[in-house]
């Protein structure tokens, strides 16, 4: 095939493209895998019965603080990634940020506490069941934001298979959140930053297979 | 050389549907990849005839992938990008596979830089291992230059459809081509 011809046949009728549809399909696809990951902890493990409680509302704030940090700035730099040889968006340290200020808030929820009540704190009631719920309810919201990912165009497909897992893994936290009555900081620090983390690895190792083009 | 100013410009006009442009565009880039794949590939020994399949790879994901383009940004790092991607995977396809005969090297380098540039790949034979409605749609409205409203009578689906069928025919026909250069 003579590469003048090729040119030729593209360029016959072409359509125009709609604007901004690279993130309006990313930011779509996350928000309904928001709402899958709510469906499923509501349907799997229900809301924590004691929400009326100021306790219990001020930690799932927190926690819902945390996780939708990790969403909105993994989210940015996810549409970046999608798209060849973006500048736009924000600094890949950017998504550092959450982490740091939970760890802080981690470590200082410790040193404001005896230490007998430490191991109680950073491992509480329920960190098995904390442990296996972020990951398996991010498994639809990751799938879903790997399809939206894979219609635009990564390049470095590690990365953005990383950082879709950091989304899927956020978007699950958030849902988990509502149903989780482990209620200190070192706590979420732990177990739904380590939860999240985990997801981001899953989601790296699997990049490169399932976003190829 | 076209700047990127003018290749911005004309690609900025072609996401509006301005057809003239984006073959300009298409002609211009081609140029350029031709150029940049000729290099690369000589530094690890392979022939021209290699430089114009992925040049023409790189012009279907040019095509396939033009709505990741975001006009506030720099076109010629899109456009870069995308070459060094579709390089390193076309090297890691046919890792395995046997370089060009050293007899034919003299032919090989005796090709000129010319916009008749040819690969190996025949779009005609390709076109016929798509299923029918695809082939139909990209036959009238990309070939043979018919509106998509007559390509809808002629195949017999509706004009979403033709659209549909044209997209998902260049993507198979991307795949084909991605797949036979690996053996």
């Amino acid at each position: 095939m003579k590469t003048d011809d090729l040119v030729l046949m593209l360029s016959t009728n072409v359509e125009p493209i709609a604007r901004g549809r690279v993130a309006r399909t990313i930011s779509i696809a996350v928000i309904a895998g928001a709402v899958i990951a709510l469906g499923i902890m509501l349907v799997a493990l229900g809301v924590r019965a004691d929400l009326t409680t100021t306790r219990a509302a001020v930690f799932l704030l927190l926690k819902l603080a945390f996780a939708l940090a990790v969403v909105g700035v993994s989210l940015r730099y996810l549409i970046r990634l999608a798209r060849p040889g973006s500048a736009r968006g924000i600094s890949p340290l950017a998504v550092i940020v959450p982490f740091a200020a939970i760890a802080l808030l981690g470590m200082l929820g410790l040193a404001d506490a005896p230490s007998a009540h430490w191991n109680r704190m950073v491992v509480g009631g329920e960190w098995l069941e904390c442990l296996l719920s972020i990951p398996t309810i991010a498994i639809v919201p990751f799938a879903v934001t790997i399809f939206a990912v894979r219609r635009a165009a990564p390049t470095n497909l590690f990365r953005a298979g990383a950082v879709a897992g950091l989304v899927a893994g956020g978007v699950s936290a958030m849902a988990y959140a509502f149903h989780c009555t482990d209620d200190s900081l070192p706590f979420v620090a732990v177990w739904y930053g380590g939860t999240i983390v985990l997801c981001t690895l899953a989601g790296a190792a699997l990049g490169p297979r399932l976003l190829h083009w | 050389m076209a700047t990127e100013a003018e290749l911005k410009a004309l690609m900025a006009a072609s996401l509006d549907g301005d057809a003239a442009s984006y073959r300009t565009l298409l002609d211009r880039l081609s140029r350029r990849l031709r150029a940049y794949y000729k290099g690369r590939l000589a530094r690890v020994g392979r022939s021209a005839t290699e430089a114009e399949d992925l040049v023409q790879e790189v012009l279907f994901a040019v095509h396939l992938k033009r709505h990741t383009y975001d006009t506030r940004e720099l076109f010629t790092p899109w456009v870069h990008t995308i070459a060094r991607y579709k390089l390193i995977d076309y090297l890691r396809r046919t890792r395995s596979a046997a370089s060009v005969p050293i007899d034919e090297g003299a032919e090989v380098m005796a090709q000129d830089d010319n916009a008749d540039a040819e690969s190996s790949h025949d779009v005609r034979k390709l076109l016929g291992r798509l299923p029918e409605k695809m082939r139909c749609a990209i036959e009238c409205v990309k070939l043979e230059g018919r509106s998509v409203a007559e390509a809808a009578v002629r195949c017999g689906i509706s004009e979403s459809g033709v659209k549909i069928n044209i997209h998902r025919g260049l993507q198979s026909l991307a795949a084909f081509i991605a797949r036979e250069d690996q053996k």
